[in-house]
């Protein structure tokens, strides 16, 4: 009786996380387009106010390879996901 | 110095690699020994055909010039594949469910297979790609050029167009070999997409030594690259000029559209899980793709002098450097990246141009059945093989034409945009069932035309249709119409300017017509299946004719697929039918289904219209929605006979609960009636025994007592009897054993007999008895005593319970044809209703009180004798009072007349 309670619980759980990820897969591509377009913003509002092609390549590229990390992870609990929502 | 035949002789060596590769690869499929052929990593290294030459040298040229921009061209796509979940596995089971070959075929597909649709699409598509090509024609000629510049023999250049042209007639014969050599039902390549991926890792390794050597054999380590950033001269970002944002829509839409990346996403996906690693991987490659970028360009402009070209950077350093064997592999890498994008756009358009042009065109000028003669397989694979030979003829002809001039250079993001115009109607097909044809007709015919007119035209410079007047001041000098300033809109970029134009205008169109217009049934259909494809895989397709021979499909489907295939499928579908022999049932499912297989071969359109030829359907008429109707009205008729059964049910439910809960009353009342029958022979017995006690003791007694005490012992012994007789009588009634003494009589006379025996009756109020004498004399032939017996019972009850203040009976006789009825209405409460089932029983007694002396078994005799008699006795509820009828047949009185 105890073990059933707990072994909906888990499932339930288990559900439940999957709807969190297909979630958070959601997501992830609108973070990516806002990340990859913030620093525009204040950016050549006057004529001196440019900035580094350093700086902007370093945060472009350590987004860019953070967003592949989070993909990764994601894609990898995400492989033998069916489904649910549509 | 890298001399140039040794040049041309690694070419063709890496060329016969391929072959090698391709060949092996497509045994390997044919021995059905697919293994890694379909493992994830190869589908994500196909994907990198996104990266051509112009990517591989141009990126580093873009990057030289305008700085950070060239990573626009790589964060859009990885925005799509880190989104993969919600828009590309979508996509990809679409493909999967409709066995789409193509973009074209996608959107036609979707749009009630519509060839008009695909039609446009396979034109934007050759118009978009086919400069493209001569894009990459011209970096492999251009790259040729920088080894023989080099070559310290002073190398004979050969013509440049020539180099062009065996580069194109080579990659035509690849791709026909390869992309052509059987005509799948899934359309995929496995040696073509292995080949890919081969020349992926290729250029990424190419690409990455370079970058290496330059970073850490040229600077001195990443620190430097990023000092020499700094002061390089594009040490300042402005965030793109507003060119930013929209250059990464832009390749985030191209990555979705561009034919090329169509087949290698969609159609040659063979699983969907192989997306999930995409998902990353992909951009994972892009990544590295453009790691070394930045630094090789900033290199470049540091260390080479200020004249060379920065688009071949990736070549001229390491020859600078005399690294020719570094500078050989980013050859061969800048060699890959345009034969791989060749290839595969090549492939993807001419599946396009040979299912969606010639096949139509074909179909119709053979009519009369036309998929009855002649082999269709052969002649769609000469359709495809002609197709890739007049794309890449094309190209070339466009490059030799245009080639050299910076027109070519801006090429890629004008392609780009002009792909881009398929988006809106593949957004809105897939996540929209209210897109209709009209609406993606239209938004494409003018989104595809306002490309044309602000991009495409003037990329030429004035020097091809648009005069250089028409550019400047605009057509007839209206300057209202002036291709880069449409309306007066000038936002100072050409290609953000053609942007907003043409995807406004096309989206605006799109879903105002789409939602003004409404669809056909056949586009209804798909639209559910393309928008809601994860909940029917499988669904409704149109079929309902079902007239088609088997034979026929039979044969078609082997001038198709091939015999042996072809009859690997029937007798497949056969046997899912549970049929012996080779010929499935021409099924509506079955018809589907073939389709769906040979869509997979010819597109869409096509095989809809060579099934429709020989199964005379068309589509999905009004017919054949009346048809559904008709089986839904037969559901519903079925429906309703089963809740009538249902409802029968359980009227026979509360009929017999009704008899069981009469049953019990009975059970309760019998059981009540004999106690109450114990007591009424109890009481008489016990004062018999009494009085005959004290008779037989007392001797003192007077001749009156003794006189008393024996009337006493006698009526009780009356009683007695009276009651026993009563029992027994009814017992002889009810087991017919009675014996009838017939004999003619008037009914007035045994109305007399009854009332005058009543009447000795004490009660506490007189009854008035109403009777119409003219109405009685009735002659009878009847068992008379029996009769006056039944009224007697009648009229006692009355004048026992009848408790009106001034009780009053009513006699009613009435005479019809073949029956006498006699009606016994009184004036008193009636009986309730509760109870009115249960009076003719035995034992049946209404209340205790006035009960006094009756057994309740007064109805009960009566009923059964006037069945014995040929009649029945029932209660009439007439609203008020008691009134029983009585009804005795006249055949009697006939037979004694």
């Amino acid at each position: 009786m105890r073990a059933a309670q707990r072994r909906a619980l888990f499932l339930e759980r288990r559900s439940y996380r999957r709807r969190r990820l297909q979630d958070a897969a959601l997501i992830l591509p609108v973070m990516a387009a806002v990340l990859f377009v913030m620093p525009l913003v204040g950016l050549g509002t006057g004529p001196g106010e440019t900035g580094s092609t350093r700086a902007a390549g370093l945060y472009f590229f350590g987004v860019w390879f953070l967003l592949i990390l989070a993909a990764a992870l994601l894609a990898r609990r995400l492989r033998g996901v069916r489904p649910t929502e549509d | 110095m890298v001399p140039f035949d040794l040049l041309v002789a690694v070419c063709i060596g890496y060329v016969i690699f391929l072959f090698l590769v391709a060949f092996a690869a497509e045994r390997r499929a044919d021995a059905g020994r697919l293994g890694w052929l379909r493992s994830p990593l190869v589908y994500t290294l196909s994907l990198s055909v996104y990266c051509t030459a112009w990517t591989f040298y141009g990126a580093v040229g873009y990057a030289a010039r305008s700085g950070l921009e060239f990573m626009t061209i790589y964060l859009g796509p990885t925005i799509v594949f880190v989104g993969w979940w919600w828009l590309l596995r979508k996509l990809v089971r679409i493909g999967r469910a409709q066995r789409i070959t193509s973009i074209a075929d996608l959107i036609s597909s979707r749009y009630g297979k519509s060839n008009l649709l695909a039609v446009i699409v396979t034109l934007l598509a050759v118009v978009g790609t086919t400069p493209y090509i001569a894009l990459q024609l011209q970096s492999v000629t251009l790259s040729f050029n920088v080894f023989s510049a080099a070559a310290v023999e002073g190398w004979q250049v050969p013509d440049r167009t020539a180099t062009a042209f065996w580069v194109a007639a080579g990659l035509t014969v690849f791709t026909i070999v390869f992309g052509t050599r059987n005509l799948d039902a899934n359309e995929r390549h496995h040696g073509v997409v292995t080949a890919i991926a081969v020349e992926a890792v290729v250029k990424l390794v190419a690409l990455l030594s370079v970058g290496i050597f330059v970073v850490w054999g040229v600077a001195g380590g990443a620190g430097d690259i990023l000092d020499r950033i700094d002061a390089s001269p594009i040490a300042e970002w402005q965030g793109g000029g507003g060119r930013w944002a929209p250059l990464i829509f832009l390749s985030a839409a191209a990555v979705l559209t561009l034919p090329r990346m169509f087949q290698v996403t969609v159609v040659e996906n063979s699983d969907e899980r192989h997306l999930a690693t995409a998902s990353w991987a992909f951009p994972l490659y892009l990544f590295l793709m453009s790691l070394f970028v930045l630094p090789i360009a900033v290199v470049g402009l540091s260390t080479l002098p200020a004249g060379e070209n920065p688009d071949l950077y990736v070549l001229t350093l390491p020859l600078a450097f005399d690294r020719e064997g570094l500078a050989m592999l980013a050859f061969l890498g800048g060699f890959s990246s345009a034969t791989s994008m060749v290839i595969v756009a090549a492939i993807a358009v001419s599946t396009m141009v040979s299912n969606h042009i010639v096949m139509p065109l074909w179909l119709r000028l053979r009519t009369g059945g036309a998929s009855f003669s002649g082999d269709v397989r052969t002649v769609v694979l000469r359709a495809r093989r002609f197709s890739i030979a007049g794309i890449l003829l094309l190209g070339y002809t466009y490059y030799s034409f245009t080639g050299g001039t910076e027109a070519l250079a801006a090429i890629g993001l004008i392609s780009f945009a002009g792909l881009a115009q398929v988006l809106p109607s593949l957004l809105g097909g897939i996540f929209w069932r209210g897109a209709t044809l009209k609406g993606a007709a239209a938004g494409l015919v003018a989104g595809f035309g306002l490309w044309a007119y602000t991009l495409f035209l003037p990329s030429f410079e004035g020097t091809w249709l648009m005069p250089a007047a028409v550019l400047a001041e605009g057509p007839f000098g209206i300057g209202l119409l002036r291709p880069r300033a449409l309306l007066g809109l000038d936002t100072g970029d050409p290609l953000v300017h053609a942007m907003i134009w043409s995807l406004g205008v096309n989206t605006l169109l799109f879903v105002g017509i789409s939602l003004v217009s409404f669809p056909s049934p056949m586009e209804r259909l798909q639209g559910a299946q393309f928008v809601n494809v994860f909940q029917h895989s499988s669904g409704p397709g149109g079929w309902v004719g079902g007239s088609a021979a088997a034979e026929d499909l039979s044969v078609m489907a082997q001038r198709i697929l091939g015999p042996r295939q072809a009859q690997a499928l029937f007798q497949e579908a056969a046997r899912a039918q549970g049929k012996e022999g080779n010929l499935p049932d021409p099924t509506p499912d079955f018809i589907d289904w073939l389709e769906r297989e040979l869509s997979g071969s010819v597109g869409a359109a096509a095989a809809h219209a060579m099934v429709g030829q020989i199964t005379g359907g068309a589509a999905v008429s009004v017919e054949d929605l009346l048809a559904v109707a008709d089986e839904t009205a037969q559901i519903m008729e079925y429906s309703s006979r089963l809740e009538a059964k249902s409802r029968e049910l359980s009227e026979t439910a509360a009929q017999l609960r009704e008899a069981n809960d009469k049953l019990t009353e009975i059970s309760i009342q019998k059981d009540a009636f004999l106690s109450q029958i114990s007591h009424e022979l109890r009481t008489p017995m016990s004062s018999i025994r009494a009085f005959s006690e004290i008779l037989r003791d007392s001797r003192e007694l007077g001749p009156a007592q003794f006189q008393r005490y024996a009337s006493i012992i006698h009526d009780e012994s009356l009683r007695l009897t009276r009651l026993l007789d009563d029992l027994l009588d009814l017992s002889v009634l009810e087991n017919g054993q009675v014996t009838l003494h017939e004999e003619p009589g008037n009914l007035a006379e045994i109305l007399d007999g009854a009332v005058t025996a009543t009447a000795s009756m004490a009660t506490e109020r007189p009854l008035a008895i109403r009777r119409e004498r003219s109405a009685e004399n009735v002659a009878i032939y009847t068992d008379c005593d029996r009769l006056r017996q039944v009224f007697i019972n009648l009229i006692g009850n009355a004048r026992k319970y009848c408790d009106a203040a001034a009780p009053e009976l009513r006699i009613v006789v009435r005479t019809t044809a073949d029956r006498i009825e006699v009606d016994f209405e009184d004036n008193g409460s009636g009986i309730p209703e509760k109870q009115q089932s249960i009076i003719f029983e035995k034992f049946a007694r209404l209340s205790d009180q006035s009960a006094a002396g009756s057994a309740g078994l007064g109805l009960a005799i009566c009923r059964e004798i006037m069945r014995n008699l040929g009649g029945s006795i029932a209660y009439l509820d007439a609203g008020s009072g008691t009134t029983f009828r009585l009804t005795l047949p006249r055949r009697h009185v006939r037979h004694a007349a």
